[in-house]
């Protein structure tokens, strides 16, 4: 049953993102992404962090996507001409060896090999006493109280500079 | 239970379809949508990562991720209009020049 | 496994049913009521008091001639209102309807609400993309703009309830609404959130695209905004999305803040029905009593008046639960 959710999940993911590169039109783009991401949300809550799946939805799907989707709708961006994808000989080249690489890099690192560090002390047990988001809201305010309040300086400044930069200015 | 090297596997996967995208497209928009991609992918592991690992450090980092990532598109796609507006394109081949 | 199957899809087949039900007459509800207000009759011919004038409308609106635009994105032009519609009648899934009448109990339930919720902007952009016409793309550039905005003032305006119960389920945040305080106060939370309920009620007006917030469609400059080329079914399912929507809206209004299904006396789903109904009525009052906003002003007093007062809220809110504790 796992098995199958989880198989269901990656291959609309892989499909979908692939999908994202490959089509000529932006909204089709935008389109596949969005369903990429619903994938991954529905991997999320297979790995029990129900709290991560929906803050993923409403962050992305609910507020990032519908941004893209109005700025091609703003600037009327059409369908390209040519097809998107084109391999010069050459990077075709370099890209299969990076790809190459990177899948070697990988096949490392995956399978038996893996070498976990020590186990933290949140099983399934705990956080089910717990509850997911309580335990998250707990380590999040006290372990990384601090980064949490950086991020806050991050979005200020993006809220401003989105606000300097949008702005048409007086001619 | 479907064990961590699925999911790595896939992240990787992901990753790599998201540096096809920003290394072969050239509309500006599809680029950054690719970026989104590839910091999701991340965002996969950290969470797979913390399952197997009983921890809840890799939620608390995948927080830390959307935020960036909410505040790149923000600016970027800020970027993009003033672009078009002084460029009429978003097709980052014939944005080259330095002067505006 | 079998019977916990069956009781699930029972629960869900009768949730969907009551709510196409409702959806249905609500049209019919919104007509007469109107019409009262504006001293008419509103529909009457259709069956005694109209009663049969929605299944009237239905086979009319089915028996239409179904068009798409020559140069509409057909795959997105079909797809929209099924977008829009979906996420609608999915919200339901986690409404408390009585003590033990709910479809699933989940731990992130108000996240999920609005996960969903924040969906249907979808349904509106696309169509207004797809459809090739300058009126619609207006209208769905609009509701994308007017929907992110008042979706983070109504996503504030609901923190206050949840620092106060501590839970993000539903079932938790009604149950924590049992009891009075001295004796004749019931312990809803629209008595300490009066603000935030406020803000919930402006908010999520706005992103039900109703009066006065209905600039996506805006009759008198856009046409009908984004549903300006649809017809026939396609038309129907923004219209039920639509209603369907402020049901929803009209139910997690009354789980958060006015208690869900607890009251005296009466049976629990009877109470919450009423208070659902009273919500509704709510929303209808206000479309036949205000005009609508300009664009410039809804934009404004989303970001400057509701934005910094569900703030105010929060930091209020947390410093009394300090205080108090």
């Amino acid at each position: 049953m796992e098995w199958a959710l989880f198989l269901t999940f990656a291959l609309l993911a892989g499909a979908a993102a692939v999908g994202m590169v490959l089509q000529r039109s932006p909204i089709y783009s935008a389109l596949c992404l969005i369903l990429t991401f619903f994938a991954q949300a529905g991997l999320y809550v297979l790995l029990h962090a129900q709290l991560i799946a929906f803050v993923h939805i409403i962050v992305y799907a609910g507020a990032i996507m519908v941004l893209f989707l109005f700025v091609i709708m703003l600037l009327d961006l059409r369908p390209e001409d040519h097809p998107p994808v084109r391999f010069g000989q050459a990077g075709m080249l370099l890209g299969l060896i990076l790809a190459a690489l990177l899948l070697a890099e990988l096949a490392l690192g995956i399978g038996p090999r893996i070498i976990l560090g020590s186990q933290g002390s949140y099983d399934l047990e705990t956080l089910r006493m717990l509850g997911n988001t309580q335990a998250v809201g707990r380590i999040l305010f006290r372990e990384y109280l601090v980064p949490f309040e950086l991020t806050s300086l991050i979005l200020l400044t993006a809220m401003i500079g989105a606000m300097v930069l949008a702005k048409r200015r007086p001619e | 239970m479907v064990p961590l090297w699925a999911y790595l596997l896939l992240s990787g996967f992901l990753f790599i379809v998201g540096v096809v995208g920003v290394a072969t497209r050239r509309n500006a928009l599809i680029i950054f949508m690719s970026i989104e991609l590839m910091l999701n992918a991340v965002n996969l592991t950290f969470v797979a990562f913390s399952r197997f690992l009983h921890s809840l450090d890799g939620h608390v980092f995948v927080f830390f991720v959307m935020t960036v990532a909410a505040a790149e598109v923000v600016v970027g796609l800020a970027i993009i209009i003033a672009l078009f507006r002084n460029m009429e394109t978003v097709n980052v081949d014939e944005i080259h020049l330095l002067k505006g | 496994m079998m019977g916990f199957l069956l009781a699930a899809v029972f629960k869900i087949a009768l949730v969907m049913g009551l709510v196409l039900l409702a959806v249905a007459y609500l049209t019919l509800l919104e007509r007469k009521v109107i019409g009262d207000i504006q001293v008419r009759f509103g529909p009457s011919r259709v069956g005694p008091f109209g009663l049969l004038q929605p299944i009237a409308d239905g086979i009319k609106l089915l028996f239409k001639e179904d068009i798409v635009p020559t140069n509409a994105d057909r795959f997105i032009f079909i797809f929209a209102p099924a977008v829009s519609f979906i996420p609608a009648l999915i919200v339901f899934a986690v409404i408390p309807f009585g003590p033990s009448f709910v479809i699933t109990d989940i731990n992130v339930g108000l996240l999920y609400v609005f996960a969903v919720g924040s969906l249907g902007v979808y349904g509106i952009v696309l169509a207004g993309w797809a459809s090739n016409s300058k009126y619609s793309l207006l209208g769905g550039l609009r509701s994308a703009a007017q929907m992110v905005s008042y979706e983070l003032s109504l996503g504030l305006s609901v923190l206050g309830v949840v620092m106060m119960t501590g839970s993000l389920s539903l079932v938790d945040i009604v149950e924590a609404q049992g009891g009075n305080w001295y004796g004749i106060f019931p312990k809803w939370n629209v008595i300490p959130q009066f603000l935030g309920f406020v803000i919930f009620m402006i908010s999520s007006n706005a992103e039900l695209n109703r009066a006065p917030f209905d600039l996506p469609e805006a009759e008198t400059e856009l046409v009908a905004g984004f549903h300006t080329e649809y017809s026939s079914m396609k038309f129907a399912m923004f219209f039920l999305a639509e209603y369907a929507n402020m049901i929803a809206v009209s139910a997690l209004a009354t789980t958060l803040f006015l208690g869900g299904w607890q009251g005296p006396l009466l049976p629990p789903v009877v109470w919450f029905l009423l208070k659902v109904f009273g919500f509704i009525f709510l929303f209808i009052w206000v479309r036949a009593t205000l005009p609508r906003f300009r664009y410039d002003q809804l934009m404004g007093f989303g970001w400057k008046v509701l934005l910094p007062l569900a703030l105010a809220n929060v930091m209020f809110t947390a410093a009394a639960i300090l205080i108090l504790a």
